[in-house]
């Protein structure tokens, strides 16, 4: 078991999915003489070469494309779009083809292409480089969404997803590559579907995914020091499809559910696992849902106003006493 | 080419247009539904391009425009017609329609409906080409007007700095949907775009198959013995509307009078009467058989079979049985 930051932990998974499969390639903006925005193909590029490791023009629908087509003959792409922002460029390619072509197409073909890009909010990167987008990819039939909160899962869910036939979207975060965590030694594939237990609770469960495991898990932490609330937090690692039975055998538990997201409320990861609780599991309800989220606006660039545009732990605390009655 | 593929090509090009007619009576009587973009007058780009290639091997990609591409890359017609109908023989089972003709077994690798969409994927295909170092080439046939989307320029540029074997076919009829090319793009001769990108390109009549052909063999041989991509515009003119919903108002009767003179399967057909290969009376017997080919064998197919199981709503949406979803196999 080594103790390796989620950037090593993506290398690692390029690195041994490249060395299994040669049609396995990656491709995206500075990923090879530059090494990657984030290091994620650092050294890739002159162990495979620039057929396999590929630099591309700023070209995002076009390169997410070509790493489509390449997929219907056997090639395993693994595209990295620098920034989540940018994927929207590639939404024609991702939305009209990659998640439809086998269906359309009556099972013929299919995209089995991953895509990765980081999103959320970093630092004062400004409204164009802060969005996040799992709300508009996990709506998508025909296209698996994962994200990882650690290094393990980032690892085990790349592995899983390069050698998945159906088109995967990793969701991962601009300010969490440095993050360190445990990843097994051995080779391990990661589920793409299914949710997490990371912390068992019996008072509430506070769902969240990416970085916002993070902040539930602090938030659990103090609710359990200071306020006797027992909280469950489960890690939703995969968006689409959600884990209906994970979030059914949650709630059913502890009759409480807050949804804990990055991004703005509307039409989200929320709304989505709420409808999931409707359901499921509505009279297991102690209390109507809750979701924590972000404020209804683009990203602003002044730190403060950018803090204050997004949730963190002592948000979710807050929210969790309102709903026992408590004032925080 | 010998007279043997002329005579040939004109019942291809001849089938081609009486199925495509057939194919808007059917619309008409509501058998086909959604929309239908239909082929008339533009046969010879199809079949020029595709004739001097190695069909079945190397793959073809276009636009929603396809049903000619799709059986000239050896599609059986009756599983096309029977995709219009919308029924399980169909080559997609009912699933695509119109504008996703599939036929991979035949590397005809579809039909897509977002207008300059597959210029990247046959880029893609060309990489894949590359990668598993085979000889094929990927075909990309696209009309005038998707050379406006950005995937045009992003493909080319691709397609170059990676010198890949990847031939686009512009089939230029003028218009984009309704628009004339002259009203929506700068420059409108499309093959002198295309040198923005040092590839090179040739700008021909798409209505004489024979120029068709002797462009695409040059084209395909450049593209082939690893020179990177190259361009053919084709010159040519589309008889219907841009789809069945397009009541084709905006175009001057004597812009098509001009056009119809140059048929690309009249112009065939007078050709080899002319150098006594055929007769009048070959030429209409052989329309008859065609005729006869269509009603009894792909329409009465298409009438005949069963519409798709619901077992097929959700089946292809995602992998079956896929064991990396549950951490890899067991």
């Amino acid at each position: 078991m080594a103790n390796i930051m989620l950037w090593e932990a993506i290398r690692r998974a390029h690195d041994e999915e490249m060395t299994n499969d040669p049609l396995v390639i990656c491709m995206g903006e500075d990923i090879g003489v530059a090494g990657g925005t984030y290091k994620a193909t650092n050294g890739l590029y002159d162990k495979y070469g620039p057929e396999r490791v590929i630099d591309t023009p700023i070209s995002e629908n076009g390169f997410t494309g070509l790493a489509i087509g390449a997929s219907f003959i056997g090639v395993r792409p693994i595209v990295e779009i620098m920034s989540v922002n940018f994927a929207w460029l590639a939404m024609d390619q991702i939305f009209n083809t990659a998640a439809k072509v086998r269906y359309m197409s009556g099972g013929q073909l299919e995209a089995p292409v991953v895509i990765r890009s980081a999103g959320g909010t970093a630092h004062q990167l400004g409204a164009q480089h802060s969005a996040r987008m799992e709300k508009v990819f996990m709506g998508i039939a025909g296209l698996r969404v994962v994200t990882p909160s650690n290094p393990k899962q980032a690892y085990g869910l790349l592995k899983s997803a390069v050698r998945c036939n159906d088109p995967v979207f990793i969701n991962e975060h601009e300010i969490m590559y440095n993050m360190k965590g445990e990843v097994p030694d051995e080779e391990f594939f990661h589920p793409l579907e299914g949710s997490e237990v990371t912390r068992p609770g019996r008072d509430i469960t506070l769902f969240g995914y990416n970085i916002s495991v993070h902040w539930c898990l602090q938030a659990a932490d103090i609710l359990s020091k200071k306020h006797g609330i027992e909280a469950e937090v489960v890690d939703l690692y995969a968006l689409n499809p959600l884990d209906r039975e994970g979030i059914r055998n949650s709630v059913s538990k502890t009759h409480r559910a807050m949804i804990v997201e990055e991004a703005e409320a509307a039409v989200g990861v929320g709304s989505e696992v709420m409808a999931i609780i409707n359901e499921e599991c509505f009279y297991e309800l102690d209390a109507p849902p809750g979701r924590v989220s972000a404020k209804n606006v683009p990203i602003p660039y002044n730190h403060t106003l950018e803090k204050a545009a997004i949730p963190n732990a002592n948000d979710v605390v807050n929210a969790v006493l309102n709903m026992f009655g408590k004032n925080g | 080419m010998d007279v043997a593929a002329k005579k040939r090509l004109l019942r291809e090009m001849l089938f081609a247009r009486r199925f495509e007619e057939r194919c808007y009576e059917a619309y008409v009587e509501r058998k086909i539904g959604g929309f239908l973009h239909l082929y008339s007058g533009e046969e010879a780009c199809a079949h020029g391009v595709l004739e001097a290639a190695n069909i079945g091997s190397d793959y073809v990609i276009t636009s929603y425009r396809d049903h000619i591409h799709a059986i000239k890359s050896g599609m059986d017609p009756k599983e096309v017609m029977a995709e219009l109908y919308a029924k399980e023989t169909g080559c997609c089972k009912g699933l695509g329609g119109s504008m996703h003709i599939f036929g991979v077994e035949h590397r005809f690798m579809g039909g897509y409906a977002l207008v300059g969409g597959p210029f990247p994927l046959a880029a893609g295909l060309a990489k894949g080409i590359k990668m598993k170092g085979g000889s094929e080439i990927c075909i990309c046939f696209l009309g005038d007007a998707a050379n406006n989307q950005g995937t045009f320029h992003e493909s080319l540029n691709m397609a170059k700095i990676w010198n890949l074997p990847v031939l686009y076919v512009c089939e230029n009829n003028l218009y984009g949907i309704g628009t004339r090319i002259d009203r929506s793009t700068a420059v409108v001769d499309q093959y002198k775009r295309v040198s923005g990108y040092d590839i090179p390109s040739e700008q021909v009549d798409g209505q004489d198959v024979e120029v068709v052909y002797a462009a695409a063999q040059k084209a395909i041989n450049h593209v082939r013995s690893g020179k990177g991509p190259y361009f053919l515009e084709l010159m040519t003119y589309r008889y219907r509307g841009h789809s069945m919903s397009d009541s084709n108002a905006y175009r001057a009767k004597d812009e098509e009078r001009v056009w119809s003179k140059r048929d690309p399967i009249i112009m065939l057909r007078d050709r080899l009467v002319e150098a006594g290969e055929i007769t009048e009376d070959d030429y209409k017997k052989m329309d008859d058989e065609i005729l006869e080919d269509i009603e009894n064998n792909v329409i009465k197919f298409s009438e005949e079979s069963p519409e798709p199981s619901m077992d097929l709503l959700e089946k292809y949406v995602l992998a079956e049985n896929d064991p990396w979803v549950h951490g890899g196999p067991k």
